[in-house]
């Protein structure tokens, strides 16, 4: 049966089947249970799965995701909320030293199945301080695992995933697309990950993306289309960390052209790894250098006029995709 | 300033009387003294091996301090666990690991108990209860409450010991983690081994308190307790006590140990008889060693003879000096063994570690 539901429903719906499925998935996080989510990703949860299984913490990031890394030692696995990934930062030590790194310094006898999730996202002019993308700063760390779903349908299936997962997995959403409507089916299904999806085909030129900039590349598709008769393919990398290297490299030898679209910042970001990646995995297959388009390199200013500006837009994109065509 | 608490409390006659203590057979007093005492020959081969340079890193040795962890091993049930920081080889040895899995860690060897890949402050052995060996100074206070919690949400009547020093109650982490054990009754029992310094830094110079700092408790509506770390009756009734608490109220407590250590921060430390007098040093090794005082104990008692003291010496110098053997004839780990051990799912080979790209060396 197919039908819509948005983004946040898929993600609620994702953790309620599992809290179901399994007696050990709890949600804890900042206001989650009676104020039913900052962002109401998890409303009705705790009325219906009642205090055991949904938690408020206190503001205390660092105190309610440790002792989430110390629980999944033993077996629990816990789902933590984050209201924004921006106050990951105040938690960076028990996310990294600790998520990251037991496992290998115990020689692999203990594992840490836990998940963080929230939003990861600017564009919403709420300054500096609350619209970081950090998937580039978790995904250079051997042990996490990052995703960051651009749809409702892929938010679930990877939401689901992420929880069943043996390793710490942290899941970037994006308030921007909370309230986006999607086909999401009726009942279970997950989606692997390390498995990009290629979310329009094309024969022209390869656009890789992830999170929200997945959307802008599918407008952005559209206006080379309509407007340049090029026809662009959209990467969406899903999954940062694994991360599908191979239908990137199939599309690039498919179309020979590629620009890189994210959210994230351009030095060391996603975007340059995975330029680095194509040119030393697909150089003969590349007519034009691999193009890039990031954030505008600065901290996330507030003025909204000027925020729409500093992330990549539809328009911004075609640009770049010209430059190289 | 040294960490003595001269504890008005109770007399070492008046702990050893305590139930917890009275049901102890002669084999157990035994036990705790060999565990001392192989404690010590472990780490004076480890300072040796690491002064011929077969060691990397930092060493940071537990001794003065043994009868803390070996006390406190004592009285683990099957759901109590622990959990400590980087000086963690006397929690390694009190919970039961080997000697020869210990040294051939330090090596870096693969027949290390993280197959080389810790390190001196990174021993674990789940299997034992025992989660770390963490090397951010309290790093681990957040994991300690989280076995806790686990314990709790599986319905397990057990604690977590979480052992921090005196350096690291300054840490935000850990008043997070104290704020969470209140708020949400977590049978988590936070044990600050205050041997007086952090490094170079006295208690004095570090924090702000009044008489101890285990008092900090009170701001969180929490229990504390403080006392004597060389003696192991007075250590065993203490823990205890918080240990009751644990298992019978889902109630945290905060303890605080005396306790002292003799060497440098690391034996790297080169200042370690700047920032104290020799005086000081020697005043703790002369009149509060826990290893002396409870073979003393014990030959008061009977229990033993300085033969058998002798003996026991013999036998933990003769397996430290096996394990450092052992640790020296093992092999390194293989190339191949860098990026194992990272993800779970990969190891395991399963469908999730199999799929995309987990590791960017090609
Ligand atoms: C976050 C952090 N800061 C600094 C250090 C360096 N460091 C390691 S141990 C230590 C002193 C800690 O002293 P204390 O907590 O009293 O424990 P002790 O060494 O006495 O057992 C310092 C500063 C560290 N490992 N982690
Ligand atoms: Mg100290």
């Amino acid at each position: 049966m197919s039908r819509q539901i948005d983004y946040r429903t898929a993600i609620r719906e994702a953790l309620a089947e599992e809290i179901e499925r399994d007696p050990n998935v709890f949600i804890i996080g900042e206001e989650v249970a009676q104020y039913n989510g900052a962002y109401k990703v998890t409303q009705g949860l705790w009325a219906k799965y009642g205090d055991k299984r949904v938690i408020d913490a206190p503001i205390s990031e660092a105190g309610f995701i440790g002792m989430g890394v110390g629980a999944s030692m033993l077996g629990l696995r816990p789902v933590m909320e984050l209201m924004f990934w921006s106050f990951a930062y105040v938690a960076f030590d028990q996310m990294i030293n600790n998520a990251a790194t037991v496992r290998y310094m115990s020689g692999g006898l203990l594992h840490c199945p836990i998940v963080v999730r929230g939003p990861a996202n600017g564009g919403t002019n709420v300054g500096a301080t609350h619209s970081h993308t950090p998937e580039n700063l978790f995904g250079n760390m051997p042990g996490l695992k990052v995703v960051c779903p651009a749809t409702a349908y892929d938010a679930k299936g990877l939401m689901k995933t992420a929880i069943r997962d043996n390793d710490p997995v942290y899941v970037m959403e994006n308030t921007k697309l909370y309230g986006e409507l999607w086909d999401v089916p009726e009942g279970e299904y997950t989606i692997p990950l390390g498995v990009a999806d290629v979310k329009r085909s094309g024969s022209d030129l390869t656009l890789v993306a992830h999170g929200r900039a997945v959307i802008t590349c599918l407008k952005a598709a559209e206006l080379l289309e309509a407007e340049h008769d090029i026809k662009a393919e959209v990467v969406d990398l899903r999954s940062i960390r694994p991360l599908d290297e191979e239908t990137v490299l199939e599309s690039v030898r498919k179309t020979h052209r590629v620009v890189v679209v994210e959210e994230n910042k351009p030095f060391c970001g996603v975007g340059a790894q995975i330029t680095a990646m194509i040119q030393e995995k697909a150089f003969d297959d590349l007519d034009a250098p691999v193009a890039r388009v990031s954030a505008i390199d600065a901290p996330a200013i507030y003025s909204p006029r000027l925020e729409e500006v500093q992330l990549p837009r539809p328009m911004d994109v075609v640009k770049k995709a010209l430059s190289i065509c | 300033m040294s960490a003595i608490l001269k504890n008005e409390s109770g007399t070492g006659a008046q702990f050893a009387r305590e139930a917890i203590n009275q049901s102890l057979e002669a084999s157990d007093k035994v036990r705790f003294l060999r565990d001392m005492v192989r404690i010590r020959n472990f780490e004076e081969r480890s300072n040796k091996a690491y002064s011929q340079g077969r060691i990397g890193g930092f060493l940071h040795l537990y001794i003065g301090q043994e009868s803390v962890a070996v006390s406190a091993a004592s009285l683990l049930g099957p759901n109590d666990h622990m959990i400590t920081a980087y000086r963690d080889h006397g929690h390694a040895l009190a919970v039961g690991m080997s000697m020869n899995e210990c040294m051939a860690e330090l090596y870096g060897k693969a027949t290390g108990c993280s197959k080389g890949k810790g390190g001196s402050m990174h021993y674990f052995a789940p299997d034992k209860n025992f989660w770390g060996g963490h090397g951010i100074v309290g790093g681990q206070t957040p994991l300690g409450l989280g076995i806790a919690f686990a314990l709790k949400y599986q319905g397990k009547t057990g604690c977590c010991l979480c052992f921090l020093g005196d350096g690291a109650v300054n840490q935000g982490a850990f008043h997070e983690s104290l704020n969470l054990a209140s708020l949400w009754d977590i049978p988590v029992i936070y044990v600050i081994e205050n041997n007086g310094y952090s490094m170079g830094t006295s208690q004095e110079r570090s924090s702000a308190y009044p008489d101890f700092l285990a008092k900090r408790a009170e701001g969180y509506n929490m229990a504390w307790d403080a006392f004597n770390g060389w003696d192991v009756y007075e250590l065993r009734a203490g823990f205890h006590r918080a240990m009751q608490r644990a298992h019978n109220e889902s109630r945290p407590t905060i303890v605080e140990v005396a306790t002292y250590r003799y060497r440098g921060h690391s034996v790297a430390d080169a200042n370690s008889k700047v920032y104290r007098t020799k005086e000081e040093i020697e005043q703790h090794e002369n009149l509060f060693d826990p290893i002396t005082r409870w073979k003393n104990t014990l030959l008061e008692e009977g229990v033993i003879t300085e033969e058998d003291y002798r003996q026991l010496n013999r036998e933990a110098l003769q397996e430290a000096e096996a394990s450092a053997q052992f640790a020296e004839q093992s092999p390194w780990p293989a190339e191949a063994d860098i990026t194992a051990d990272v993800y779970h799912e990969v190891d395991h080979q399963t469908e999730s570690g199999l799929t995309g790209k987990h590791f960017f060396n090609d």
